[in-house]
C-alpha cells in the first residue's frame, strides 16, 4: 500500500467507490454500516437500526475474521445479544437507552466482568469468573453500550506487542505478519478491523496509545484519577489508567465521557466533576500554544517517516490557527529507566496476591510456600516473571534507595519539567511510538528493545497527565503512524479539540488489509475517516460487502471465535501461536 | 523451604557502577518473589535482568537534590467515605472461584506444625 497524499487538503475521502450492494445484517436490515460509533448510537436511538442487528453483524464479523486476527480471549455473544435486546426494548418503550445505545464495545480482558471469564491473558487466571463488574463496565452498560467480548493483551498488561499473552498472538489488521502493539493490542486490532465499534484499554506506560498508533486508531489515556480503576486488575497502581480506543476522535471522546467521573469504590478516584470532552471536537485550535517536543521527535530511535508525520501534524495545527513552537524537555529521557524500576516494583507487590489461595490456579507443593512458588512458576509467563524478579530486586533491602527511591525522585524531576514547559504552551506534540508496527517475534528475545517502544509514552504516565494518539498517515509501506498529543492534568478536552483538527487534516490512508464489512456504511465509506476504500484489489477486503475479507487466507476459515459458546475462553491457536514464545 | 534473608547479597558489586546481577542473586530474588524457577530460566533471566538493570541504573546519574520522591501523581491522603452498611460479595460465589474451600473458608495446605 502506498500513501495517498490527496487527502492532505483536509477533506475526507469522497464517497465514491460505492460498493456493489450494501452490507446486509442478518434480518436484511441495513447495519452495522454507519461507520462512526456515535452514528450507530444515533440510529439505534432513533429506531432506524435495531441494536440486535448491529451486534449480530459485528458478531458475524468476529466469526469471520477472528481466526486471522486473534483479537479476543473470550467472545461474549449471548451476553451481547441480551444487552442489545434490552436496548431495543428501551427504544420501543420510548425511553433513551443512553449516548452509546447499541454500540458494540470490546473490553480488555484485565477488566472484571461479573460471571464472565477475566484472564489478564494469564494461565494463573484462566477460567476465573469475577464476582463483580468493573465500574467502567457498569458505566458502559448504563450508557447503552453492548459488550461483544474480552480482548487479548500482553499477560497482565506487561508488554508492547500482545505477544506475551499466554493464549495466542494478536495480528495487526494492516499486516498479519506484524504485531498490533500492546498491551491493549486486542482492543486496538478489534477496533481497526471493525470487529467492535470502540474498545476499552488500560495504559500504564503507553498500552492504549502505542497499539492505537500501530493499528491506526485513536487512543486516549486519561488523567490519572478521572476514570475509576475499580475492577481493573492492578499492574502498577500509581500509573494504571483505563481509557477508550475508537476509529474516530468524537467516538473516543464520547466513550471517555461515558466512563469518567468519581467512584467511591476507587480511593484514587478524584472528586472533582469531569467536564465532557465530546463538545470539544468542534472547538478548533485557534490561538492554542502547541510545543513540538524535540525529545519525542528527534530522538535516535524515532524513524524518519514517523518524524516527518509529526512535523506535518504540527504544520496542520499551525494552519488551523495554533501557535506552534519547538520545545525541549531533556528530562523526559529519564522516563524509561525510572519506569522500569517503578512499574515492576509495584507489579511485584500487586502480583503477590496470586498465591494459589483465593482464585485462579493452584499447583500443590510440600508446604504453603512451596505451593505458592510452584503455582506462580506454572501460572506466570516469562515477561511477568522477569518483571516480578526485577521489581523484587529493586525493592529489596540494600537496593531500595539506589533504585526505587531514586526512581521516585526522578519521577518528581519529570513532573517538574512538564510543569515548566506547560507554563509556555497548552499542548505538547510528538511521536506516539518511535516505529511503525514491528514483525511478530522481532523483539521477543530482547526485553530492552521491546521496552524502548514505550519511550515516548511513558513520561505521561509518570506525571499522571492525559495524552492521546491520533492516526496521521502511514509510512511508505502503508503502516499506520500515530501522532501523540500531551496535555497537563485535566486537559482532555483541549487534546480532543486538537486531535479532531489532525483527524480532519490527516493524509488519506487505506483501510486495513483485513477488515470487516462493518467498516462500510451504505455509501461504501470506510470507517477510517481519511481512507479511500476500494482502491486496492489486493487488500480489498473492506469494500466487499458480505464477503468476509481474507478470513481464509491467513487462518482457518470457519473456526476460531466460537461466538456461540458463552463464556468459553477462546483457545483456538488460529490467531497464531507465539513465535519463539518460550511458554512454560 | 527455609525462610530467606532480605538481602540478595550474592552479586558482584563493581564500584565503577556497572552492577551485574549474577545467577546466584537471581536465584535468591526468585525465592523472595515465590517463583520456583528452572535452571534454564535462571540462566536466561540473570542475563536479561542485568541488561535492564544496567539501563535503569541511568536514574543514578540524575541530580535529584532537593526533590522529594513521588509515590503518586496526585497525593490523595485520608480518603474517607461515610460508614454506611452495604451488602458484601456473596461468600458462596467468591469461594466457588477458589482453588479449594471448606466450611465457608479458603482451604490451604497445613501451616502449623511445620519445621521453620
Amino acid at each position: 500500500m502506498s500513501v495517498d497524499r490527496a487527502g492532505k487538503s483536509g477533506v475526507r475521502a469522497p464517497g465514491g467507490g460505492r460498493a456493489p450492494g450494501t452490507v446486509r445484517a442478518p434480518g436484511s436490515v441495513r447495519a452495522p454500516g454507519t461507520v462512526s460509533a456515535l452514528g450507530l448510537a444515533d440510529a439505534v436511538r432513533a429506531g432506524e437500526l435495531r441494536a440486535v442487528d448491529v451486534v449480530d453483524a459485528h458478531l458475524a464479523a468476529i466469526e469471520a475474521l477472528e481466526s486471522s486476527l486473534g483479537c479476543f480471549v473470550t467472545v461474549t455473544a449471548e451476553h451481547a445479544r441480551r444487552q442489545a435486546a434490552a436496548v431495543d426494548a428501551e427504544v420501543s418503550a420510548g425511553r433513551d437507552p443512553g449516548p452509546l445505545a447499541g454500540v458494540p464495545v470490546a473490553v480488555k480482558d484485565n477488566l472484571c466482568t461479573a460471571g464472565l471469564p477475566t484472564t489478564c491473558a494469564s494461565r494463573i487466571l484462566a477460567g476465573w469468573r469475577p464476582p463483580y463488574d468493573a465500574t467502567v463496565v457498569t458505566r458502559l452498560a448504563a450508557a447503552g453500550a453492548v459488550m461483544v467480548g474480552k480482548t487479548n493483551l500482553d499477560e497482565f498488561a506487561m508488554g508492547s506487542s500482545t505477544e506475551s499473552s499466554a493464549f495466542h498472538c494478536t495480528r495487526n489488521p494492516y499486516d498479519l505478519d506484524r504485531v498490533p502493539g500492546g498491551s491493549s493490542g486486542g482492543s486496538a486490532a478489534a477496533v481497526a478491523a471493525g470487529l467492535a465499534a470502540m474498545a476499552l484499554g488500560s495504559d500504564t506506560g503507553g498500552s492504549i496509545r502505542q497499539p492505537a498508533a500501530l493499528c491506526g486508531v485513536v487512543g486516549l489515556k486519561p488523567t490519572y484519577g478521572t476514570v475509576s480503576r475499580y475492577g481493573l486488575v492492578a499492574f502498577a497502581s500509581s500509573l494504571d489508567q483505563v481509557g477508550p480506543l475508537a476509529r474516530q476522535v468524537a467516538d473516543a471522546a464520547a466513550l471517555y465521557d461515558a466512563i469518567a467521573g468519581h467512584d467511591h469504590r476507587d480511593s484514587t478516584s478524584l472528586g472533582e466533576p469531569i467536564a465532557p470532552c465530546r463538545p470539544a471536537v468542534d472547538r478548533g485550535v485557534q490561538g492554542l500554544r502547541v510545543g513540538v517536543v524535540r525529545e519525542l521527535t528527534e530522538t535516535d530511535g524515532v524513524e524518519p517517516a514517523v518524524r516527518r508525520r509529526v512535523l506535518e501534524a504540527a504544520e496542520a495545527l499551525a494552519a488551523a490557527g495554533a501557535e506552534v513552537s519547538e520545545v525541549s524537555v531533556p528530562e523526559l529521557r529519564y522516563g524509561l529507566p525510572a519506569y522500569y524500576l517503578l512499574a515492576p516494583a509495584e507489579a511485584s507487590s500487586n502480583l503477590a496476591r496470586y498465591d494459589g489461595v483465593r482464585y485462579g490456579l493452584r499447583v500443590d507443593g510440600d508446604d504453603v510456600a512451596d505451593m505458592n512458588a510452584r503455582t506462580r512458576a506454572a501460572g506466570f509467563g516469562p515477561e511477568v516473571k522477569r518483571r516480578v524478579l526485577l521489581g523484587t530486586y529493586a525493592l529489596s533491602a540494600g537496593y531500595y534507595d539506589a533504585y526505587y527511591a531514586q526512581a521516585q525522585r526522578v519521577r518528581t524531576v519529570i513532573i517538574d519539567a512538564f510543569a515548566r514547559v506547560y507554563r509556555q504552551v497548552d499542548l505538547l506534540l510528538g511521536a506516539t511510538t518511535p516505529t511503525t508496527a514491528f514483525r511478530l517475534g522481532e523483539k521477543l528475545d530482547d526485553p530492552l528493545s521491546m521496552y524502548l517502544s514505550d519511550v515516548c509514552t511513558i513520561p505521561t504516565n509518570l506525571a499522571g497527565h492525559p495524552a492521546l494518539s491520533v492516526p496521521f498517515g502511514t509510512d511508505d509501506a502503508g503502516l499506520p503512524i500515530g501522532v501523540q498529543i500531551l496535555a497537563p492534568a485535566f486537559g482532555e478536552a483541549t487534546m480532543v479539540a486538537a486531535a479532531a483538527v489532525l483527524e480532519a487534516g490527516a493524509p488519506a490512508t487505506r483501510p486495513p488489509a483485513v477488515a470487516a464489512p462493518t467498516l462500510l456504511d451504505a455509501t461504501g465509506h470506510s470507517g477510517h475517516p481519511a481512507s479511500q476504500p476500494g482502491a486496492d484489489p489486493q487488500s480489498g477486503a473492506a469494500p466487499q460487502p458480505g464477503v468476509p475479507s481474507r478470513a481464509g487466507t491467513a487462518g482457518q476459515p470457519g473456526t476460531g471465535s466460537q461466538a456461540g459458546t458463552e463464556g468459553q475462553t477462546v483457545v483456538s491457536k488460529a490467531g497464531g501461536a507465539a513465535p519463539g514464545g518460550g511458554r512454560p | 523451604m527455609t525462610e530467606p534473608s532480605d538481602t540478595p547479597d550474592r552479586h558482584d558489586h563493581d564500584p565503577g557502577g556497572s552492577e551485574r546481577l549474577t545467577r546466584e542473586a537471581t536465584a535468591h530474588v526468585a525465592v523472595l518473589a515465590r517463583l520456583a524457577l528452572t535452571d534454564d530460566e535462571l540462566d536466561r533471566y540473570a542475563v536479561q535482568l542485568a541488561g535492564v538493570l544496567e539501563h535503569a541504573a541511568q536514574v543514578a546519574a540524575v541530580d535529584t537534590a532537593g526533590r522529594p520522591p513521588t509515590a503518586h501523581p496526585f497525593a490523595l491522603v485520608n480518603v474517607l467515605r461515610p460508614d454506611e452498611p452495604a451488602p458484601s460479595l456473596d461468600p458462596e460465589l467468591v469461594l466457588g472461584e477458589a482453588p479449594a474451600a471448606e466450611d465457608g473458608r479458603f482451604r490451604v495446605p497445613r501451616i502449623l506444625g511445620e519445621a521453620p
